[in-house]
This record gives structure tokens, sequence and C-alpha cells, in this order.
């Protein structure tokens, strides 16, 4: 480790890794630090990706994928299977193998990368961040970079210490349990989404096959539902109930962050990316391809800006447009649709389903699914206003 | 005095908490999570656990 770098990442995972790996390829020089021992490790993730999203950045190893996805399936409360039409191809991943693959990139790339390096706090200076601080092997370094990218997920602290309100409303953090677990016998290219107010409170539980057998089992409940009961006891009633014969291979506690972006991404010095800039489908919980693009264009951004000498919030804010663009405008809409879904009630939720198994399959969107609801549930309207507009 | 108290053998470190934390007041590492004096014992965190490693205690 030097103790100066043109861009230093805060945080191992995916949105890091290629925040990293796309600067390093400008021609700037990178370091990446990771608190945990090992990158990859734990995995706190269903591991669900679209195939198209995740190109749009890299080549895929096969090495990273469990299995192939072919068919989304949602579940209503009393049990009515709706097959939603697409053709989008999905995966779940290992990912396990897929984080250090990215990381590897990055480190191909010209990316330093250290482990078991936790930064506790940032450089300031005048209002503008130059560095930050690490704690390592029981020693603390300060290390100056012309830009610091906080990709340090879910609880992430990088963007407060610059002065930007990350934290979350109970309401806007989903609280999750999940297990990967053996004899799970469902249709191995299908992930299953089961929705109920009763059984996953503002959330959903899923099933998220990863071939022979094992799939990730879990359930995200919002803070809120959560204050009267852990996602750990519904997810065991669900096991209980659903897949009584299932054997626990891995248990998992975690966090997913369904809010509204921050005011800003970007500051003197400074930009934030993935989770940590809550770059997550707010209502599907999906952040690992989204924190991925912001990495690639966050760390493009950033290696012209060095190349340009000038790394002012003006200068980086051309990351905060490119991401709007890209997916902003998109997760604007979703944290729409979320609140929409969790003021449904089981019957609603069945009332939808009866009718949506009436569509034929190939016609049958997400979309159609939602007019739907609608003809159900007049009362909506108000809120589906809201989604639209 | 209220005070929030984490139980080790129950934490995973998912840093879950320290997203709903409006003080900042929690020091999350790879094993160790720490509730610094910043704490207003809001209890987001308590409530907000998927392990239920947090609760409040009542303090001298
Ligand atoms: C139960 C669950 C299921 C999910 N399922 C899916 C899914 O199926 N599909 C999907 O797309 N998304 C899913 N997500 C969300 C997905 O996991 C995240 O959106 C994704 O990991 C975000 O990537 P990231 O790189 O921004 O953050 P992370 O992957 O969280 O990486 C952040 C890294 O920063 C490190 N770090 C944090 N603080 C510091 C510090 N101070 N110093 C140094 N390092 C630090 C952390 O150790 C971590 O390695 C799920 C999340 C959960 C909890």
């Amino acid at each position: 480790m030097k103790d100066r770098y043109d861009v230093i990442v805060v945080g191992g995972g995916p949105s890091g890794s290629m925040a990293a790996m796309f600067a390093a390829r400008a021609g700037v020089s990178v370091l990446m630090l990771e608190k945990d021992r090992e990158i990859g490790l734990p995995v706190r993730c269903a591991e669900g990706v679209g195939d198209k999203g995740l190109r749009s950045v890299v080549d895929i190893n096969p090495n990273w994928i469990a299995q192939k996805i072919t068919t989304v399936k949602l579940i209503s409360p009393a049990g009515m299977e709706v097959v939603i039409g697409t053709d989008e191809v999905g995966y779940i991943l290992n990912r396990k193998m897929f984080d250090p693959g990215l990381a590897e990139l990055a480190a191909q790339a010209g990316s330093e990368i250290i482990t078991k390096a936790y930064v506790n706090g940032l450089l300031l200076d005048n209002n503008k961040v130059t560095g930050v601080r690490v704690r390592t092997l029981g020693r603390e370094f300060q290390v100056k970079a012309s830009i610091v990218i906080g990709a340090d997920g879910v609880e992430s602290r990088v963007g407060r210490w610059a002065g930007i309100k990350t934290w979350e409303k109970l309401n806007d953090m989903e609280t999750c349990a999940q297990v990967t677990a053996q004899n799970i016998n469902v249709q191995q290219d299908a992930i299953h989404l089961y929705f109920s107010n009763t059984r996953a409170p503002k959330g959903y539980l899923w099933v998220f096959p990863k071939g022979n057998g094992l799939a990730n089992v879990g359930i995200g409940i919002s803070g809120e539902a959560s204050r009267h009961k852990s996602p750990f006891a519904y997810l065991f009633e669900f096991l209980q109930t659903n897949f009584p014969q299932a054997a626990i291979i891995t248990t998992v506690a975690g966090g997913v962050p369904c809010a509204r972006e921050p005011e800003k991404i970007v500051a003197n010095g400074l930009m934030l990316v993935g989770d940590a800039a809550r770059q997550v489908n707010p209502v599907s919980g999906g952040g690992i391809v989204t924190g991925m693009i912001a990495g690639k264009i966050a760390g493009q951004v950033a290696g012209q800006a060095i190349i340009d000498g000038k790394t002012d919030e003006k200068r980086l804010a051309e990351y905060a447009r490119l991401w709007q663009k890209a997916e902003g405008k998109k997760h604007k809409v979703f944290y729409k649709l979320k609140e929409f879904v969790y003021n449904m009630s089981d019957k609603d939720l069945d009332d939808t389903a009866k009718i949506a198994l009436q569509i034929p399959q190939d016609k049958r969107t997400i979309l159609q699914l939602f007019k739907t609801a609608l003809v159900q549930k007049p009362a909506l309207i108000l809120e589906a206003i809201k989604v639209l507009t | 005095m209220k005070k929030i108290n984490y139980n080790r053998e129950l934490c995973d470190f998912c840093g879950t908490c320290v997203s709903v934390c409006p003080q900042d007041a929690i020091e999350l590492s790879e094993n160790n999570l720490e509730i610094t004096d910043k704490c207003t014992v809001c209890m987001n965190c308590v409530y907000i656990c998927p392990l239920r490693a947090l609760e409040v205690k009542n303090e001298g």
C-alpha cells in the first residue's frame, strides 16, 4: 500500500470491483479496501440476476453460474401460481465465486486490493474528501486520494462522513432471513416469489433454485413489520409448511435498502455506488446489476475526471447525471410501485391472481398484472396514479 | 438510564442496524459491533435486527 492513489474504492462487493476495474482501465492508480478477510464471503444474497443487465457490464464467466432461470412464478396467498411471460433469461449465481471473480478482473486491470482493511473515517480538507483512514492488521494508516468511491454496501457510512444523509427509516429497509437448503424440490429453472401480507408483510418470500434440489429460500419484510416479529420467525414457519424436508446448509441475515435515492450521490472528491447509494430496485430488492452499472459509470467518470485534473462535486456530477439516465428514472417508478404492492391485502392479491390466470401466459406481464389489480380494487387507482405519473 | 446492548452470540455482523441508525452510533467491523455514546436509544436497530441481537437494558 502506497500513501497516495488517484482513486480509493471502499468496499469489495460487485459495485466496488466494477468501479475499480473501470477506473483502472482509464489508466489511473486505484486501491480497493475490503474490511472482511475474504472477498465474496459471507454471501448475504439470493443471487438472482438478469442476463441482459449483467452482460451489459462484464463478459459472463460460466463458473459464476449455479442455475439458469427461464421462468418467473408469482404465488398468491392462497397458493395460485401465476407464471409471468418473459423471454429474458436469468441466472442464480454463486456469489462465492462471482464476487472474487469481479475483484480479479479489477486486479487484472491494474487495481491494488487489500482485505482485512477497515475504513473508519475520511480525510477531509476544506470541504473536500482527500483520502481515508484505514485500519489493517492492527495498524492505522492515512491514505490520500483525489477521489474516494464509497461502495461500502447497505451498512455504508462513507456518505455520512461527507455529510450526505444515507440512513433509512424502518419502512424503507427490508430486513431479511435466508437459508440455502437441500431437498427443495421445485422446478429448477424457475424463481418462485410468494406474496402475502400475513406470511411476508410488506415484502415477499423467495425460492431461488441453485440446481439439484439446492435453493436459496428467504424472506424480506419491512423494518416496520419486523417490530412485531422477526424475519427468521416468518421464514421458519414458511419452511415448516412448504418445505418440511429442507436440510439447511447455510443461514444468513441481511438488509436491503428499498428506499428513495439519497439527495446526492457525489460530493467534492467523493462518489457513492451500489447499496451505499441505495441503487437497489425497491420492489424486487435486486441490487447486484444496478450496482455494477453504477460502478462502471462511476469508474469511467472518475478516471476521466482525474485525467482532466478536476475532481470537485460539479465535475463528478456527470456520474449522477449518467446514472439518472441509465437507471434513476426507473428507480423512482419502482419506489412508488412498492408502496402500491404493500397496500394490497391477501384478498386483493388472490383476486388479482385469479384474474391474471385468465390472461394468456405470453401476455401476462408485470404491467398487465398491475392493470388487473386496479380493476379489482378501484380504490387503488389513486395509488396507481402516483406510480404512473 | 436506558442503553442498547448487543449479544455477540446472536449477531451475524450483517450491518442492517447501521443502515437505520440516525446518529451514526454503530461501529461495525468484520466481527465486532460497538454502540458508541452517540446513541440516543431510538430503538430502530432493535426493531430491525433480523436475529434479535440487540436489546434495550436499564442501567444504573
Ligand atoms: C437476503 C438478501 C437477498 C438478496 N438477493 C438479491 C438478488 O437475488 N439479486 C440481486 O440483484 N440483489 C440481491 N440482494 C441485494 C444485493 O446483495 C446487493 O444489492 C449487492 O450486494 C450490492 O453490492 P455492493 O457492492 O453495493 O455492496 P456489497 O455487496 O454489500 O459490498 C459492500 C462491501 O463493502 C465492505 N465494507 C463495508 N464497510 C466497509 C468499511 N468501512 N471498510 C471496508 N470495507 C467495507 C463490506 O464488507 C462488503 O464486502 C439481496 C440482499 C440480501 C440481504
